[in-house]
């Protein structure tokens, strides 16, 4: 087996990596869709005030949009440097979506892209629309096929183990594209990119009408991140992804440590709004609880349970046990894959056997494992109880803390009134929470996933490859260096294309339906 | 599920699909990649060095796609190819990452601002994305020739046994030379094709004519080096070609001068090394003839050409194994199951035809030749 420190650096790596490709993600995803309204009102109205708009945005759009691609790369050959086991034992199933993602996102966006930004004097306005609305359609629907990727590892329906080819290979590729908990992350997970992009546009446009600049494209930019950032805002509360937990043992687990619930409760259970929770301690410290609330959110009923912790551990130490049978039985198939008996045992007992690879952590030979072994590997598969807790718990406040932030700025603007100057000072303070809300919450679902690679077939540990811990290293500090590089230097010409401004078209006074209560400008 | 195809059909359909990939990745994103590579000699002073940058600047980022995308498919297609490649390879591939990475940067950022230290940092970051990776795919292509260091035990776990610096060998050196030089000569192709008359254009037309004549020797050279060097592995035993994805069922020996069988087998194949040197004949005679249309398609036979050579002298195989040859990865040993294979087959099918239809609309678009008067005057510019 590889070694820990490879496994621990590999897991380091690919967060960090994932996570500073996901800074850049969600906001093209959302911006995206924001050009597209703007551009479209610029192609009903002809009023040339929106199509400034576009440009100023789209700029913006492209400063981000190529860290974006640039850190992307990095994401779609990681599978294959460091996680070169996990690669060869589910890229039957996992390597599809990624292959489709390339052939019918990227290409689109990326071709369309080169349109967008180049194509202002080669084509007609509704080309140009038609370009911009590919490029979003492009990068929305490469989150769709990533997010079918890893819906997978959630809940990997529509595959099975194949001991002649010792992988997963896919038995319903229909499964694998309508998987339930891939649909509820895709809503999500893009809900929360637009709300990335509306907070974006809106702390902007806030900061124009508080100097006082740029009021003619701050207006109208304010009142569509307003509105979109509102209905994304509420969709990503309503539509959050925990429709998907009660499908696995995986997904529970992650539910349970979410809400620190060690212990299962009489329905409908309470929810801790606080606790001190402790992995080690295996309980929660000063614990503040409503009753009945979890129950009614999780099992939408009175009597539905929620399983702790405890109860989820027992079931898994019965499924080591289980899967031993078919571990054993593909030991006895590697030899002779002719036995017959040995592959009618491993039938009985395939959906198991991911379970008796957990022991492999703890003994090199499983089949000969002793009770205690068998017990340390079932609490094995409880999670970071206190970070899922706490992650959680800021991200689904931050939340409804957008709702009510995204609410005032569509009052504001649906009665016209672009001067409350407290409400504006919150949008551009309120610029980076949305981005704290999407990396908690991709920690949330990745470190709620652990021990598994892919619940219930692949331990993480199993699936790092072959390296040391030197080339490991070289590459974090590669990384480090170039990602850290490139962030500062993105957020300065980010910085200065937002001083700089929008560059505006002198257009005939177009006193329209934007000039509301008077902007008090310092 | 049902499948229509044949398991062993499926793989060789797959294997060709693989080949139309790097042929396709080498034929867009190759030229800029060449382009970059020739930046700092062909171009003097910024105005110019923007010119050449904007020649490709509206539709490089749809070519670079070709490259995800053959990561995607390599891993959906070829899975062990996929792991046992990209884990062993591990530094080389951070280095080409690392400096593919500096490529959307440097094309997006280098004209925010106006300074002039700026400007030259960024065009030494897109010099450098355009050569590591031209070098370090063609040094990639030697290892994989020579047969690379790997193992897999009992539950299919690669080891690797090599190093970064081991795969620098004398070999490997040639081939990515060879890389460099097919890759800038289709840049200069391009540049033929894009820049407007002068002192650029007939720089690229220079360093065109020398990646041409260059091109054809190292070509030779390493065609000498596989017949006489005795580079080749074959497979030894009967091969089940429908068999499960399983490399701990090869049975292969390294076997000098092998990567000729082929040629002998199936005297048809020579079509491929043919166009190889007809290729770069084809540029020179255009250069000689001031026809830019004739650069770009030399250029461009050259590189399918050289690529297919490779592919067709090592069928079956894909990865072989130096140390063990048994673990050797092929045609009929390292793909996903049949219904993978054939569901991404249609999928591919399906858009392929798509993508080709709106990247022919993007460059109808951009049709014409990049001059440095529009590219200074117009704000959208690179």
């Amino acid at each position: 087996m590889t070694s820990m420190d490879v496994i621990e650096l590999s897991r380091l790596q690919f967060a960090l990596t994932a996570l500073y490709h996901f800074l850049f993600v969600p906001l093209t995803l959302g911006l995206s869709f924001l050009l597209v309204i703007m551009e479209s009102v610029y192609v009903m109205t002809g009023r040339t005030v929106w199509r400034d708009a576009t440009r100023f945005w789209g700029k913006l759009f492209g400063i981000n949009f190529v860290l974006g691609v640039a850190t992307g790369l990095t994401m779609e050959f990681e599978f294959g440097t460091n996680w070169a086991y996990y690669s060869q034992y589910v890229g039957d199933i996992f390597g599809a979506p990624l292959a489709i993602e390339g052939l019918m996102a990227f290409f689109l966006e990326a071709t369309f892209v080169g349109m967008m930004f180049f194509g202002w004097e080669r084509l007609s306005p509704r080309q140009h629309l038609f370009t911009t609305f590919m490029v979003a359609l492009g990068s929305n629907l490469s989150a769709l096929w990533i997010l079918i990727a890893n819906g997978w590892m959630q809940h990997p329906a529509g595959a099975a183990f194949n001991p002649h080819t010792m992988r997963m290979e896919v038995t319903s590729f229909y499964d694998v594209l309508f998987n339930p908990v891939a649909q509820a992350k895709f809503v999500h997970t893009v809900s929360a990119g637009y709300v990335i992009a509306s907070s974006f546009v809106l702390g902007v446009s806030s900061w124009y009408l508080l100097k006082g600049r740029h009021g003619e494209i701050a207006r109208r930019s304010f009142a569509v991140a307003a509105a979109f950032g509102l209905a994304a805002a509420l969709s990503v509360v309503v539509l959050g992804d925990e429709s998907g937990y009660t499908l696995t043992e995986n997904q529970r687990m992650k539910l349970a440590a979410i809400e620190g619930m060690w212990h299962t409760e009489p329905a409908p259970a309470g929810i801790a709004i606080f606790a001190l929770p402790s992995n080690s301690g295996r309980d929660n410290r000063d614990e503040i609880k409503i009753p009945w609330v979890l129950g009614l959110i999780a099992t939408r009923s009175l009597t539905g349970e929620v399983a702790g912790i405890d109860e989820l551990v027992a079931r898994a130490r019965v499924r080591i046990v289980h899967g031993l049978v078919a571990y054993d039985a593909v030991e006895r198939l590697k030899r002779d894959p002719r036995d017959a008996p040995a592959r009618a045992a491993f039938l009985t007992a395939r959906d198991d056997l991911g379970y008796a690879l957990l022991l492999k952590r703890f003994t090199a030979d499983p089949d000969h494992a002793d009770a205690a072994t068998i017990d340390r590997a079932a609490w094995s598969t409880v999670p970071d109880v206190p970070a899922l807790f706490w992650l959680f718990r800021v991200m689904a406040g931050l939340g409804f803390g957008f709702i009510a932030l995204f609410g005032a700025a569509f009052w504001l603007s649906s009665v016209r009134c672009f001067g409350c100057r407290p409400i504006l000072w919150i949008a551009v303070m309120a610029m980076p929470l949305p981005w704290i809300a999407t990396e908690f919450g991709w920690l949330v679902a990745e470190l709620g996933r652990q021990p598994w690679a892919v619940d219930g077939v692949l331990p993480t540990f199993l699936g790092a490859s072959s390296l040391t811990v030197p080339q490991i290293w070289t590459t974090i500090a590669g990384f480090t260096v170039l990602y850290g590089v490139m962030a500062v230097i993105e957020v300065r010409l980010m910085l200065a294309a937002i001083g700089k401004g929008p560059e505006e078209t002198p257009a005939p006074a177009d006193r329209g339906a934007f000039e509301g209560c008077a902007v008090p400008a310092e | 599920m049902s499948v229509p195809l044949d398991y062993a059909t499926l793989r060789l359909i797959w294997w060709g699909l693989l080949g139309v990939l790097l042929i396709g990745f080498a034929l867009t994103d190759g030229f800029d990649l060449g382009v970059l590579a020739l930046l700092p000699f062909v171009a003097r002073g910024d105005g110019e060095r923007r010119m050449v940058i904007n020649t490709i600047g509206p539709t490089w980022e749809g070519n670079q796609v070709w490259f995800i995308l053959g990561g995607g498919a390599i891993f959906a297609a070829w899975p062990l190819v996929y792991a046992v490649s990209f884990s062993g390879f591990y530094l080389a591939m951070f280095l080409v990452l690392a400096a593919l990475i500096l490529r959307p940067v440097g094309f997006k950022y280098r004209s925010k601002r106006a300074d002039a230290g700026w400007r030259g940092r960024w065009d030494w970051a897109l010099f450098t994305g355009g050569i590591v990776p031209a070098l370090v795919f063609g040094v990639a292509v030697g290892n994989v020739l020579e047969g690379a260091p790997f193992r897999f035990d009992g539950d299919l776990r690669m080891s690797y046994a090599g190093t970064l610096t081991g795969l620098f060998g004398p070999f490997p050196l040639l081939t990515g030379l060879l890389s460099v030089t097919m890759l800038v000569l289709h840049g200069a192709g391009w540049l033929s094709l894009k820049a407007e008359p002068g002192p650029v254009l007939d720089r690229a037309r220079r360093w065109g004519q020398a990646a041409a004549l260059l091109a054809i020797a190292l070509f030779v050279a390493g065609g000498v080096v596989v017949a006489r060097g005795g580079l080749g592995y074959r497979l030894a035993g009967l091969v089940d070609a429908t068999g499960p994805s399983n490399p701990r069922l090869a049975t292969a020996i390294a076997s000098p001068g092998a990567w000729l069988d082929n040629y002998a087998a199936h005297p048809v194949m020579l079509f491929a090394p043919a166009l190889g040197l007809v290729g770069p004949l084809v540029a020179l005679a255009g250069i000689r003839a001031r026809r830019d249309v004739l650069v770009f398609a030399g250029s461009s036979l050259a590189n399918a050409g050289i690529i297919a050579t490779v592919g067709l002298s090592m069928f079956p195989f894909i990865l072989p194994s130096s140390i063990d040859p048994h673990s050797s990865l092929t045609v009929w040993n390292a793909s996903s199951s049949r219904s993978t294979l054939f569901t991404m087959l249609v999928v591919t099918a399906v858009f392929l035809p798509i993508v080709l239809l709106y990247t022919a609309w993007a460059y109808r678009v951009m049709f014409g030749r990049v001059t440095i008067a529009q590219v200074t005057t117009n704000p959208d510019s690179y």
